[in-house]
């Protein structure tokens, strides 16, 4: 142990300022860094899950309307049907 | 011999891989900086001419010697990418790119504050400070190109050659830069050589060193797998890992 | 297996090389473009109807060093019309040289010996300024025109080509910039000794100015707000020719002998000579995807 008190390490023999600020500045930039890339992963990972859930409601809603279609072709060929028998 | 490499070309398998690496990497790193920085603060005695300033050594060099080795690890991941059309080279480019510029900026910042007590003031146009300052320029001039494009791929490409051209020239802006300094000395007070450095400085230094590295995997390792995940968000693999981990 | 993508690409772009060609009539390309692009055409038709290599191998071996001058002669020759074409383009670069140049008088003070002192780094950072400002025009036109693609699909090496296309910037930009020097070293009291040592630097310097640029040129021609981005990213490959072509300068004032400076910024021409043209091949091939 080179310090032989608490204040005298803060100090680091007048060099306190110099030495905290660079070991400070180093600390924050890296663990902004870190943080940064961290948290981008779920990011992007939100973002997929977003695209993929847009994607699966456009598929449902095209599937939705081709049965709708199907439906009213259905309707309409009955209605025909009817039309000629009625006729 | 090269074929234990081949899997690690799908992005599957390398993104498990980071998955894997990312536990014992983070574990390592915390552990050999904790070591490496107390010592250095706490153990390590005062440098008998630099006093207690001498503890910025600690972070300073780790951090400068990695900023250059990231930005060769960087053109060597630009030039397999260019070579053999690894389109992983590109993403893991991409991701050394923003770690090799926060290094470059730390041995900057620490070498500012490390000059103004031993030099009197917080810049001095040294050879080495100036090339590292040149090195953060053409580190953002990478990471500018990478956000100037739209598609990744070409951006990937586009960065790739920049870093190659830029590869070439470090060693020739280094040399012309401690050229040009040693013709423009006078004012320089102290050369910070290290003749033989005590055993007692040595050891923390190496840990910190370790620790240091083991702290850039652990970032490139994040970025990498980031990069991976953004790059093939349509593959079913992605898919099929999103259902389980988005919320 | 290339031959066969070769023309498979160039079966796709035909159709917009069409296009081109036909714009070419009107104002932006000059006539032996249009030539070089029937030429090519013609060329691409054979390859792609008949698939055969020897077409092209018996074209290529017949005349190779014929035809490389005369691709490089064609180039040259179009892009030197096109820039006798828009004078302004040659001019703007050299006013802003000078301007510059002026300007630093004015700001630090009309001491001689100051402004002896200063004399080579201010003329050599304001050339890199007014090459930088004129490295745009390098590709940016013929990008938008379409015919820096159609030059690309040529059969010819493109290395050759882009040697061309700088060869053209470095007489429009760099050769006007030499001639105005000595003026603007009267005009900031440079030593009398050093006025061959400028003209010798600037007559090494500016070349590789060109070339490093075209680089720079070449990956930013795809992007809509490129100006600046360019100058990020080329401004620091020219420190060691400024470093180097100054200190000449300086020595130069001196009475010393500076040829080894000379020296070195002969090699890094030589240097980037023969390896800038790939890296700006590689580039436009990127650029232009």
């Amino acid at each position: 142990m080179q310090f032989n008190s608490f204040s005298d390490f803060i100090n680091m023999g007048g060099y306190g300022f110099y030495v905290w600020l660079s070991f400070g500045v180093s600390a924050l930039i890296l663990s902004l860094l870190l943080i940064s890339s961290k948290r981008g992963h779920q990011q992007i990972i939100n973002q997929i899950a977003k695209r993929k859930q847009r994607e699966d409601k456009l598929r449902e809603a095209k599937a939705l309307r081709k049965k709708h279609n199907e439906k009213n072709e259905e309707a309409k060929k009955a209605n025909a049907a009817l039309n000629e028998v009625t006729e | 011999m090269w074929k234990w490499l081949h899997p690690y070309a799908n992005p599957e398998v390398s993104y498990h891989l980071t998955n894997k690496l990312l536990p014992w990497f983070s574990g390592l790193a915390a552990v050999f900086l904790t070591i490496g920085l107390v010592w250095a603060l706490l153990f390590a005695p005062a440098d008998y001419q630099q006093g207690d300033s001498f503890r910025i050594f600690y972070v300073h060099v780790p951090a400068a010697s990695l900023s250059m080795g990231i930005y060769f690890a960087m053109a060597i991941a630009a030039f397999s990418s260019l070579v053999w059309q690894l389109k992983l080279a590109d993403a893991s480019a991409a991701a050394i790119a923003p770690v090799g510029a926060a290094f470059t900026a730390i041995a900057l910042i620490t070498g500012a504050a490390w000059g103004k007590p031993m030099w009197g003031t917080w810049w001095i146009w040294d050879a080495r400070l100036t090339s590292e300052l040149i090195l953060l320029f053409l580190y953002l001039g990478v990471i500018a190109l990478h956000n100037a494009f739209e598609d990744k791929n070409l951006a990937g490409k586009a960065a790739g050659i920049l870093t190659l051209v830029g590869v070439i020239n470090i060693p020739i802006i280094k040399y012309s830069v401690d050229w040009w300094n040693t013709l423009h000395q006078g004012s320089t007070v102290s050369k910070l050589g290290k003749p033989s450095m005590s055993l007692d400085m040595l050891w923390p230094f190496i840990f910190s060193f370790i620790g240091f590295s083991f702290l850039v995997g652990v970032i490139i390792c994040l970025r990498f797998r980031n990069e991976i995940l953004a790059r093939n968000s349509i593959r079913p693999w992605v898919r099929e890992l999103v259902k389980n981990k988005a919320c | 297996m290339t031959l066969k993508a070769n023309a498979e690409q160039a079966t796709k772009h035909s159709v917009t090389k069409h296009t081109t060609i036909k714009s070419s009539s009107t104002e932006s390309l000059s006539a032996e473009s249009v030539i070089m692009g029937k030429v090519s055409i013609e060329h691409i038709s054979l390859e792609s109807s008949t698939l055969k290599s020897t077409t092209l191998e018996s074209h290529t071996q017949s005349s190779p060093q014929l035809s490389y001058r005369h691709a490089f002669m064609l180039v040259l020759k179009r892009d030197l019309t096109i820039a006798m074409r828009h004078k302004d383009d040659i001019i703007n670069p050299l006013l802003f040289f000078v301007i510059v140049v002026t300007l630093f008088p004015l700001g630090i003070g009309p001491e001689a010996q100051t402004l002896s002192r200063i004399a080579p780094g201010i003329i050599w950072v304001a050339a890199l300024l007014a090459t930088l400002l004129s490295l745009d025009r390098l590709f940016k036109s013929d990008h938008l025109d379409g015919s820096l693609e159609q030059m690309l699909l040529s059969p010819h090496p493109i290395f050759i080509l882009v040697l061309a296309k700088i060869f053209a910037h470095w007489l429009i930009t760099g050769l006007p910039l030499i001639l105005i020097a000595p003026l603007l070293a009267v005009l900031l009291h440079l030593d009398e000794r050093s006025y061959t040592a400028l003209l010798l630097t600037l007559l090494l310097g500016t070349p590789v100015l060109s070339l490093l640029g075209a680089v720079g040129v070449a990956l930013t021609v795809g992007i809509k707000k490129g100006g600046v981005l360019l100058s990020l990213l080329v401004l620091p490959l020219y420190i060691p020719v400024l470093i180097f072509a100054t200190s000449a300068i300086d020595t130069a004032a001196l009475g010393l002998p500076y040829s080894g400076q000379l020296a070195i910024i002969a090699a890094l021409f030589f240097g980037s000579l023969t390896l800038a043209p790939f890296a700006v091949g590689a580039a436009l091939k990127v650029s232009t995807n």
